[in-house]
């Protein structure tokens, strides 16, 4: 690492965009001695901070079959070959889905162009299904992961268009219509959507009613504002905090090892 | 005791585009030949015999990821139409059959998408004007229905897609499991007419070594009437027997051996060469224009006369020497001290 760059990196300690916000939040979520299955971009980059701050032993997947690897860069593809360059295996998908199955994955993040109060998710389509009038790629790994691992983040933008009272279509499920719902339907029980990083806030979810409840706000976000980008009723946690902004010794790895040519960092 | 196919249990409505009749399977397992023959032949060859108008294709790796790029050119050079494709995170292998228009129908877990690179206009387009006919999948379930057809058994349960929309638009059912009650989705198996698999290395009769991971190409090879193996290149047959543990794919399950040197670009070939991602956004920037698009599908896959002239076309030699570096020092694109 050249002096210019490192100097320059100091400089900007002083600030940090969102999408490093966003990161740094995630990866404090995720306990150290546990299993998370990611994919590419803002997840990758919340579990390699994880590991050089506070969750060293954490145990990074990727569905299309890596385990463990000394990630040198980020991936461009869950399958690319960097999801098991110094690996401890090279495994396949069904490896890495049988070990969700089997209850042996924590976490797991997942993305979309709509979310509603109980964390389910659309990645399908907008309008019919026959005749979409936006076609998406679809579920790929996200409806079996979130099925079958003990807890499910997102790190995702919000406005009042993605946070939405009626999705299009349920690709991936979240609580569905509420407590018992999961279990009902026959998904695992104790599994279910953890936490909700957005640009203005970390949303929760009440545990009576399943529904999201807002943890706390982004130094300089207002209710309002979190309210105004939201497209049902939030409910808000009684000691509802100020989310604590990243540190310098986070920004600085995010920035010098973990993310380097801001292929991530660089999109807020 | 809780009985299956219980009136309450759901079933999707999809159509279920491949027979998951483990008999009717059998009888065609017991005619493939069972001998050592030498299946080596071309691209064109391979193709002409084995993929047929109408057939199910499954496609090995992982979207962009030591995927049968050139076996798949062919098939658009052989203007293959109404092909289905089971849609297994099917990302550059999906945007090459939509830009010949081969196909007509799609298991769709992840298609239209490159992952972090951006959406296919043009794929988007063929899904959103109907043209092509969608049942609604996951990776798993597609990975697992893989599994049931390679163990020959009918259909798996698993505990995916339950109470969602995509349960819903599949061609799925619930049931209930005979022994502790719980709700499960049973997965119909999915043997696919032929499937396309991109190897490291395979000797004349079809044995495979694969590196890096499965994906799921261990069942899919295993689930597919036909193979088309593409392998980056042929050894002897003393390889094989000398370390019989790498042979990932068996010759029995192999129809066809074809050798093609970087036969996955411009995608990853894991320990050889890395993505051509500056091809990649090429494909993704001529896509915005329906006309422009036909043009370059015309100069890369129609008009090249195989895989080698595409190759050239796209740099050739020195590119894919860019893109073995890239593989080996992985996290150094900008550093030049490991030349």
């Amino acid at each position: 690492m050249s002096i210019s760059r490192a100097r320059k990196v100091t400089n900007l300690t002083a600030d940090y965009n969102a999408m490093e916000l966003m990161i740094c939040l995630a990866a404090r979520c995720l306990e150290d001695d546990s299993t998370v299955v990611v994919g590419t971009g803002a997840p990758c980059a919340a579990a390699m901070l994880a590991q050089r701050t506070s969750a060293p032993n954490l145990m990074i997947m990727f569905e299309a079959g890596g385990v463990g690897p000394l990630l040198p860069s980020m991936p461009i593809s869950v399958g690319d070959s960097r999801t098991f360059f110094r690996g401890l295996a090279a495994g396949s998908m069904p490896e890495i889905m049988e070990a969700c199955q089997r209850g042996m994955v924590d976490y797991t993040f997942l993305g979309g162009a709509q979310i509603d109060m109980y964390g389910n998710v659309n990645s399908t389509c907008i309008g019919d299904h026959t005749h979409p009038r936006v076609r998406f790629p679809g579920s790929g790994g996200a409806n079996d992961l979130a099925s079958l691992c003990w807890r499910t983040m997102m790190i995702t933008p919000q406005d009042r268009r993605r946070f939405t009272s009626r999705l299009d279509f349920l690709t991936t499920p979240g609580y569905l219509t509420g407590p018992g719902a999961r279990e009902a339907a026959g998904l695992p029980p104790g599994t279910g959507p953890y936490r909700v990083i957005t640009q203005l806030a970390v949303i929760g979810f009440d545990p009576a009613s399943l529904r999201m409840r807002v943890e706390s706000l982004h130094p300089g976000v207002t209710r309002q504002q979190v309210s105004d980008n939201t497209g049902f009723e939030l409910l808000w946690a009684e000691a509802l905090g100020e989310s604590q902004p990243p540190d310098p010794e986070e920004l600085r790895i995010l920035r010098q090892e973990v993310d380097p040519f801001r292929y991530v960092i660089g999109r807020a | 005791m809780p009985q299956s196919f219980h009136p309450e249990e759901r079933s999707g409505v999809g159509p279920l585009f491949t027979s998951p009749d483990a008999d009717q399977a059998r009888l065609f397992f017991r005619q493939k030949p069972r001998r050592l023959t030498n299946k080596l032949t071309t691209a064109r060859d391979a193709v002409a015999r084995l993929v047929g108008d109408g057939d199910y294709l499954g496609v090995g790796g992982f979207g962009s990821n030591r995927i049968p790029t050139a076996l798949l050119h062919e098939v658009v050079r052989q203007g293959r139409r109404q092909l289905g494709l089971a849609g297994h995170t099917a990302t550059h292998d999906c945007q090459i059959l939509i830009a010949g228009d081969c196909v007509d129908r799609c298991d769709v877990a992840y298609v239209v998408g490159l992952e972090a690179r951006g959406l296919s206009r043009n794929a988007r387009r063929a899904f959103e004007e109907g043209r092509v006919q969608v049942t609604e999948w996951t990776n798993a379930a597609l990975a697992w229905r893989y599994r049931a057809a390679a163990m020959g058994v009918p259909f798996l349960p698993a505990r995916i897609m339950l109470g969602t929309d995509t349960a819903r638009y599949s061609a799925a059912r619930e049931i209930r499991c005979p022994f502790t009650g719980i709700r499960l989705v049973a997965l119909p198996a999915l043997f696919p007419d032929v499937a396309l698999i991109h190897v490291h290395r395979a000797d004349v009769y079809g044995n495979c070594q694969i590196e890096g991971i499965m994906v799921s190409d261990h069942d899919l090879a295993r689930a597919a009437r036909r193979v088309i193996v593409s392998t980056e290149r042929i050894i002897p047959n003393e390889d094989i027997r000398r370390e019989p543990t790498r042979t990932a794919i068996p010759y029995y399950c192999v129809d066809a051996v074809v050798e093609i040197p970087y036969g996955a670009y411009p995608g990853n070939m894991p320990y050889e060469y890395f993505s051509d991602e500056e091809h990649l956004q090429e494909w993704l920037e001529a896509e915005e224009d329906p006309a422009l698009f036909a043009a370059f599908v015309r100069e890369h896959i129609r008009e090249p006369a195989d895989f080698a002239a595409y190759l050239e076309r796209c740099g050739g030699l020195n590119r894919l020497q860019e893109l073995r570096r890239l593989e080996h020092f992985p996290g150094k694109e900008g550093d030049e001290s490991d030349r």
